[in-house]
């Protein structure tokens, strides 16, 4: 059962970043009336994936992959997307006080029960780790009774080791298809992932049914020294 | 883009040769690769909008082939060169496409800055 919140603010550097572990919860907190702001931090435009044949250029990705990240918000129900404008692969590059501040002004804007974004230290690509840095830091300088809750992702090889199990699951079996959908909005990266998990879905496979439908949070703990 | 053919795009480089320009060149292995594969040591480098002006410019191989520009102090090096493009802002785009469709290498030229 997913706790009904005033408001959901996410916040990501790459287009489908939301798509595989949050645009249930999203589709979910949209379904039940709650306003949800994304904030996706850069176009990804350093992105890899450009086919052989290719299908882009490094010029051409960050157009295809604008247009991916609309069609996943239509997808998801989602209105209120903002793009940040910072470039792919530089974000842990920029002022971190600007950063925070960029956070700041987005959590003043909607005024958030509930902060998404990655779990620093455990989220593996350094723009997630300076997004979610930056995220922490802005969340734990408000007064702690007045802070928004901050459930964050993480999927590092030494999270269970390190984190334990996560605190927060949500079943999202119920979006499962708005799910999909999003996923195959950002269809310039996830193309050859679709094609194999389409399969075994299909083969009703449990643990590709459980990686769908089970999104999973950590409570953000303030104990990493990131003010 | 297309497969890269030597004559054609050596006639592109001539183009830009002596010309004042924009460089992107990169080099990538994706920000994941230490996550999927411990052992691997990952590397890359780019630099965007680099203003040059090279005197002589050559792709040399066949497919994947390397690309190198005389610069006045200096060179740029590509290796790894498969597909190009000469796109619709009149840029020669010039890419290393692994296997898997992933991007290795880029090399490219504008008279214009990229965005």
């Amino acid at each position: 059962m997913i706790e009904k919140e005033k408001h959901v603010l996410v916040i990501f550097p790459h287009p489908d970043d939301e798509a595989f572990g949050v645009s249930g919860t999203i589709a979910t907190h949209l379904q039940m009336g709650t306003g949800v702001t994304y904030a996706c931090l850069t176009l990804g435009e350093m992105g890899r994936n450009l086919g052989n044949p290719p299908f882009a250029t490094r010029e051409s990705l960050p157009l295809i992959r604008k247009q991916e990240l609309q069609g996943a918000a239509n997808a998801m129900g989602l209105t209120d997307l903002r793009m940040m404008g910072l470039r792919d692969k530089t974000v842990e590059f920029e002022d971190d006080e600007k950063m925070v501040g960029m956070m700041k002004n987005l959590i003043d804007d909607t005024n958030p029960s509930l902060v998404i974004t990655f779990y620093p230290d455990y989220c593996v690509h350094p723009d997630h780790e300076a997004t979610a840095r930056a995220v922490v830091r802005a969340v734990g300088r408000i007064p702690e009774n007045q802070r928004p809750k901050l459930h964050c992702l993480a999927f590092a090889n030494n999270t269970q080791s390190e984190l334990g199990a996560p605190d927060v699951i949500h079943d999202v079996s119920a979006v499962r298809e708005l799910k999909l959908n999003t996923m195959r909005a950002h269809l310039s990266q996830t193309a050859w992932m679709l094609k194999d998990l389409e399969k075994r879905l299909a083969q009703n496979e449990p643990e590709a049914i459980e990686w769908v439908t089970k999104e999973r949070f950590y409570n953000y703990r303030f104990d990493q020294g990131y003010n | 883009m297309e497969p890269v053919k030597i004559e054609e795009v050596q006639t592109l480089i001539d183009r830009y040769a002596g010309k004042e320009v924009y460089i992107h060149l990169e080099t990538t292995n994706g920000s994941y690769a230490t996550h999927v594969d411990e052992a691997f040591f990952n590397a890359g480098a780019f630099i965007r909008n680099a203003k040059v002006t090279y005197e002589l410019g050559k792709i040399i191989g066949d497919s994947p082939s390397r690309v190198g520009l005389k610069i006045e102090l200096g060179w740029i090096y590509a290796q790894g060169i498969t597909h190009y493009e000469l796109d619709s802002n009149k840029r020669l785009i010039m890419a290393g496409h692994d296997h898997e469709g992933k991007l290795a290498v880029a090399l490219q030229i504008s008279e214009t800055p990229f965005d």
